[in-house]
């Protein structure tokens, strides 16, 4: 056999294939990921974007747990279609305070990326106590105890200093009124606060 | 982007493919030194691996992608700044507001750059703009009576309205019938259009703070009492005495803020037409807790043509005869 052969040899050693392999990989990860660290397009928010509310962020979390991402996306592409229907196409600079962010990638129901002051809060309430009330053909499950679960606020300032720790610029204020903030709310009222927030700032 | 990066993504793409083809090149000889299609002398279990060359048709097609690669980052934006030959991105990246969205625009025109959805609005707005534009210049009046016109409006009460109206128009539990000829804030064109290019708010406060309990209970017998209905003869009277709280929106008389001319939307409370209920209950609640009926505005996501067209239909629903005049 040839010494000439090296590929004999990285397919005989498990190490050096992994080594090679990762090295690679890298290429890829550092031209098409670590530049969007560093980019004002990708780092900076929009114009006059605020953090979310400690209601909002408690609907958030609500928006998590219910699992919502599972059948909404969060992303307006740049096609007419979505254009028209959902609002202006989904920049980068709406999502640089949301950890994670909530894209999605199925739609069952209809992209929330704009769904802010779209409906009335009214309608919201109607909608997550019983979707079929007001659309229907809709599919949507119905999520009536958000209206009893009432949000303690326990953690709401620890998410939010956690967040302040990513660069979410939340004050200190912020932060110590947290809980009063949420206090004796419902976690209907916080999603339907979180729901009305979105993707108001391209408007 | 910054030339640093830009140089950080050109340097490290350009020699991956080098790279590439150098790996190809190097795999496409017989290093094992045993001839081709013969056995390189390994056996398991009676399986015997043979020296067999990389496919011809997996070899070509590599070289295609590379090939298809060199083109592809020279004709499209993939190297950094460098924004190719063929001018051409999806949309307008980078934008931090609506205004600069619309500046991304015109720039991309002025440059000759080819924006493939600034392109696809530009064609569409070609086709059917005209369309809208040719029903847009014609009175609201003219086109509640025209079948194209009102097909259309259909189409976009459909898809937009009936979410809260319902596909009937006739509303439900807090959104309002509209077919009834009954209006918060004004049912002629002007005001329809008003009302759909830029939403409403209704703020009714809750008056459990003011009335109490038994205040409640009796302004409930007295606002009932104002459409016809049967109550409790004392209750009324005693909540009558306190309706200089309810009138400064619904009118002394309770016929709402649109027989007074007034942009309150307090609906009127002698004709028994309910938003949220007329029973004792329902009215009840709104009197205990309040009511804040919202209407989202449609300017931006319709524009004013679509939203003239829809004006004309909404108009129709509650003037479904055409007016003898007019025929």
């Amino acid at each position: 056999m040839s010494n000439k052969n090296h590929h004999d040899k990285i397919e005989r050693s498990v190490g050096l294939l992994a080594i090679l392999t990762i090295v690679a990989i890298s290429f890829g990860t550092l031209v098409l990921i670590t530049p969007l660290f560093f980019l004002d397009e990708t780092t900076q928010p929009v114009d006059g974007m605020t953090p979310y509310t400690a209601l909002q962020l408690e609907g958030r979390d609500i928006y998590v747990r219910e699992g919502c991402v599972g059948c909404h996306s969060q992303m307006i592409r740049p096609f007419r279609a979505e254009v028209e229907r959902y609002g202006h196409y989904s920049v980068a600079g709406e999502s640089v305070w949301d950890h994670p962010f909530l894209w999605g990638s199925k739609r069952t129901g209809p992209d929330l990326a704009r769904v802010g002051e779209r409906y009335s809060d009214d309608w919201h309430h109607a909608h997550l106590m019983d979707p079929r009330s007001v659309v229907p053909q809709s599919n949507m499950p119905a999520f009536p105890w958000l209206d009893k679960n009432v949000l303690d606020g326990k953690y709401t300032a620890k998410k939010m200093q956690v967040l302040q720790r990513y660069g979410v610029p939340y004050s200190d204020e912020d932060i110590a009124g947290a809980a009063a903030a949420v206090q004796g709310k419902t976690e209907m009222q916080a999603l339907i606060a979180y729901l009305q927030s979105l993707g108001t700032h391209l408007k | 982007m910054s030339s640093f990066w830009s140089a950080w993504i050109i340097v490290l793409t350009l020699p991956v493919l080098i790279g590439c083809a150098i790996l190809l090149t190097w795999n496409l000889k017989n290093y094992v030194g045993v001839p081709e299609d013969e056995t390189t002398g390994h056996e398991v279990d009676g399986i015997e691996e043979i020296n067999n060359p990389l496919p011809r048709w997996w070899t070509y097609m590599f070289i295609l992608t590379l090939v298809w690669s060199v083109f592809y980052l020279a004709a499209y934006p993939g190297l950094g700044n460098w924004k190719g030959f063929l001018g051409w991105t999806s949309s307008n990246q980078g934008i931090k507001s609506l205004e600069e969205s619309q500046l991304a625009v015109t720039k991309a025109v002025e440059e000759g750059r080819n924006v493939e959805l600034d392109r696809e609005m530009v064609r569409a707005d070609e086709v059917y703009g005209p369309v809208f534009q040719q029903f847009a210049k014609r009175d609201v009046l003219d086109l509640a009576y025209d079948d194209d016109a009102i097909k259309i409006g259909q189409r976009l009460f459909l898809q937009n309205c009936s979410l809260c109206h319902g596909s009937d128009a006739r509303g439900q539990h807090g959104f309002p019938n509209l077919t009834d000829n009954d209006w918060l804030y004004g049912g002629t064109p002007d005001k329809i259009k008003e009302t759909l290019l830029h939403g409403r708010k209704a703020a009714m406060p809750g008056w459990f703070d003011a009335l109490g309990e038994q205040g409640i209970k009796e302004m409930t017998a007295y606002v009932l009492s104002l459409s016809g209905r049967s109550v409790n003869e004392r209750d009324a009277e005693a909540g009558k005495t306190k309706f200089a709280l309810c009138a400064a929106c619904h009118g002394p008389d309770g016929k709402g803020s649109l027989a007074h001319n007034l942009p309150f939307g307090a609906p009127n409370l002698t004709d028994n037409i309910w938003l949220y209920g007329g029973s004792a209950r329902a009215v009840e609640e709104t009197l205990t807790k309040g009511r804040n009926g919202v209407m989202p505005a449609f300017k931006q996501t319709l524009g004013e043509d679509k939203v003239h067209i829809l004006t004309a239909y909404v108009y129709r629903l509650a003037h479904p005869e055409k007016p003898a005049e007019q025929q």
